[in-house]
Parts: C-alpha cells; sequence; structure tokens
C-alpha cells in the first residue's frame, strides 16, 4: 500500500505494517476520546516512526494517489480532537 | 481504514478530488498544476520573508533577556555580598524565569528554521511531481488508445493532486506558525515595554521596589568594596582576593534556584 504522511512525503508499505498503524490508530482515537494527550503523543509517534521505519520512500518521479493518509507530524493533540468534531485540519 | 487516519485520509481526498475537478479533462491537470505552483512559489517566497523577519525579531529579544540573565546574576552576587540573602534569592528567581523565556525563544527560532527548510523542499517535490506528469503524459498518449490513455492519465493526474494538496497544507501550517510566533514576539516586545516583563518574570507579588532596592544596594556595596579596598591598600595587597573568593562561595545558590 501507498501511505502518505502529509506535509512530509509517500511511504511504500507491506500489508502487515499498514494493519500495525491500523491498531495504533484505533488506539489513537480511543486517547483522543479519552483526552489522555500523553498516550495520543506517543501512539501518534509510534505510528510515523513504524511508516519511516519500516516503508520505503516513493522516487519523486512516481505518480500515485495514497491508500492512506496520515495527518501531518506536528499535528496537536488539539488538532486531533478537532479531527473529531467536524473542525478538521483541513480547511475547505 | 478507520481512525484518525481514516478521516483525515477521507478529508483530504475529497480535497483533492474538489482541486482536481477544476481541470474539466484529466490531461488539463498540468496546466492547473503548473499555475498552482507558480501560486504556491508566490507563497514560498513570501512565507521565507516571513520566517525571516519572525527570525530576526526572535534573535533580537533573545539576546535582551541574555543581558537580562547577566544583569540579574550581577545583581544576586552584589545583594549575596551584603549580605541580603532574600534579596539575592528573588534575583536569582528572576534569572530563572528569564531564562525559561530564553529556552522557549531558542526552540522557536530553531522552529523557524526547520519551516523554512521545508518550505524550500516541498516546493521542490512539486515540482519533481509536475515535470515526472509531463513526461508520463507524453508516454501514456503515445502507448495507449484514447480512452485508455484519459483513465491512465487521470490516475497520475490524482497523485500531483495530492501533491499540491499536500504542499498547499505544509504551506499553510508554517505560514500559521509563523504568524503565531510573530504575534507571541509583539506580545513579549509590548510587555517590556510596558515595563510589565519584571511583573511576569517574577514568582512573588508586591516586589516592584526590587529594583529600587538592587541600586541602593549597588551603590551601597560599591562604597563597601570601596572602603574593602581602602582597607586592604592599607593592610597589604595578599587579603583583598581570600574576601572576594568568600563572596563568590554562596554564589551555588544559584544551582537550588535553577
Amino acid at each position: 500500500m501507498i501511505v502518505r504522511i502529509a506535509t512530509e512525503g509517500q511511504y511504500r508499505l507491506a500489508d502487515d505494517a499498514v494493519a500495525r498503524v491500523n491498531a495504533l490508530d484505533n488506539e489513537a482515537v480511543a486517547a483522543v476520546e479519552a483526552g489522555d494527550e500523553a498516550r495520543f503523543t506517543d501512539l501518534f509517534g509510534q505510528i510515523l516512526a513504524l511508516i519511516r521505519d519500516e516503508g520505503a520512500p516513493l522516487p519523486e518521479d512516481e505518480l500515485h494517489g495514497s491508500d492512506v493518509i496520515v495527518p501531518p507530524p506536528d499535528t496537536s493533540f488539539e488538532e486531533a480532537r478537532h479531527e473529531f468534531t467536524g473542525d478538521g485540519l483541513i480547511p475547505d | 481504514m478507520a481512525g484518525l487516519t481514516g478521516r483525515f485520509s477521507t478529508v483530504v481526498k475529497a480535497k483533492i478530488s474538489k482541486l482536481l475537478d477544476r481541470a474539466e479533462d484529466p490531461s488539463e491537470t498540468l496546466e492547473y498544476s503548473y499555475q498552482k505552483q507558480m501560486e504556491l512559489l508566490q507563497n514560498v517566497k513570501k512565507g521565507l520573508a516571513d520566517v525571516v523577519t519572525a527570525k530576526k525579531r526572535l534573535q533580537l529579544q533573545s539576546q535582551k533577556l541574555e543581558q537580562q540573565v547577566v544583569k540579574l546574576d550581577t545583581q544576586a552576587r552584589q545583594a549575596l555580598a551584603a549580605g541580603n540573602e532574600e534579596l539575592a534569592r528573588t534575583a536569582l528567581e528572576r534569572k530563572s524565569a528569564v531564562q525559561n523565556e530564553l529556552q522557549g525563544l531558542d526552540t522557536q527560532v530553531a522552529e523557524l528554521e526547520g519551516q523554512q527548510q521545508s518550505m524550500i523542499d516541498n516546493q521542490a517535490k512539486l515540482q519533481a511531481k509536475i515535470e515526472a506528469f509531463r513526461s508520463k503524459k507524453e508516454v501514456i498518449k503515445a502507448q495507449y488508445s484514447a480512452a485508455e490513455a484519459q483513465v491512465r492519465i487521470g490516475e497520475a493526474a490524482t497523485g500531483v493532486g495530492e501533491e499540491m494538496a499536500d504542499v498547499g497544507l505544509a504551506m499553510q501550517r508554517a505560514l500559521d506558525k509563523t504568524e503565531n510566533m510573530r504575534a507571541r514576539a509583539q506580545a513579549v516586545d509590548e510587555l517590556e515595554k510596558a515595563g510589565a516583563f519584571e511583573d511576569l518574570t517574577q514568582l512573588g507579588g508586591g516586589e516592584d521596589d526590587i529594583d529600587r532596592q538592587l541600586k541602593e544596594l549597588s551603590s551601597g556595596s560599591q562604597v563597601d568594596s570601596e572602603l574593602e579596598k581602602m582597607k586592604a591598600e592599607l593592610a597589604g595587597g595578599g587579603k583583598s582576593a581570600g574576601e572576594l573568593g568568600s563572596g563568590d562561595a554562596p554564589a551555588t545558590g544559584e544551582g537550588q534556584s535553577a
């Protein structure tokens, strides 16, 4: 699968790694809903590290839409919260 | 994929298709992406100018705060030498608060430098994608039937569209951050101008006259030190060095306060 870390770049990632990203992502959402900022920061960091460590950066001259787009690495807890209350990271 | 990433993906993809819808035919995406790149280039130029200005301002503030640290340190030593430990402690507490502020500024300057670099990188990346799209389009047109080419060019266009949206997002975040830092720098400037900075950095209340007290002390100790010097001159050179040394020793209290 092709995964993009927003504002950073695209990576090609094996399916099993994508599954792990998915699991961490679900935990991150639970942390956001529980208002646990430290846990969210930790989990989001793990997601980014997993993609960077196990993914292969896509060459600049390749053109693909991403299967998955991960929010920017500097996403704050506050922004992650807004992402679920309709007022997302991306304005219209 | 569900969760934060799933939600974010959906929002971004909706944005990209909106972006690409503006080009009626996928092959027009090239023209559109060139146009978009030119806009981004303008934003990068403006952004870089903003970053440099904000950085200079923060660096200037940083210098001022460094001077304040030196001043407070000197005042603490003077107060201690005059036997006023309470006042020395207050000066050191202020020094510690100013040092914290200083650390915050340094972090921000470093962050701005990072912004500057990523703006340049992003712009280069988009340019590379546009070039790739241009050559790919010609290859596709030569190899496939018109209908098939349309589909494949559409796929490539999605790739460029996503890059445009992403660079746009990066740029927007960089500009927002620069704006925040500018606002912060302005707030610190205003506090300093209003003389409120002393209040901001001190931990206890009702100590408005500390500067005055310190000034009195410093002129007082100037008299004292002159007296000491005179005494030393009368008694012979060696003794004054020993007394200066004992004055330095209690300055370890600085470590407790930091």
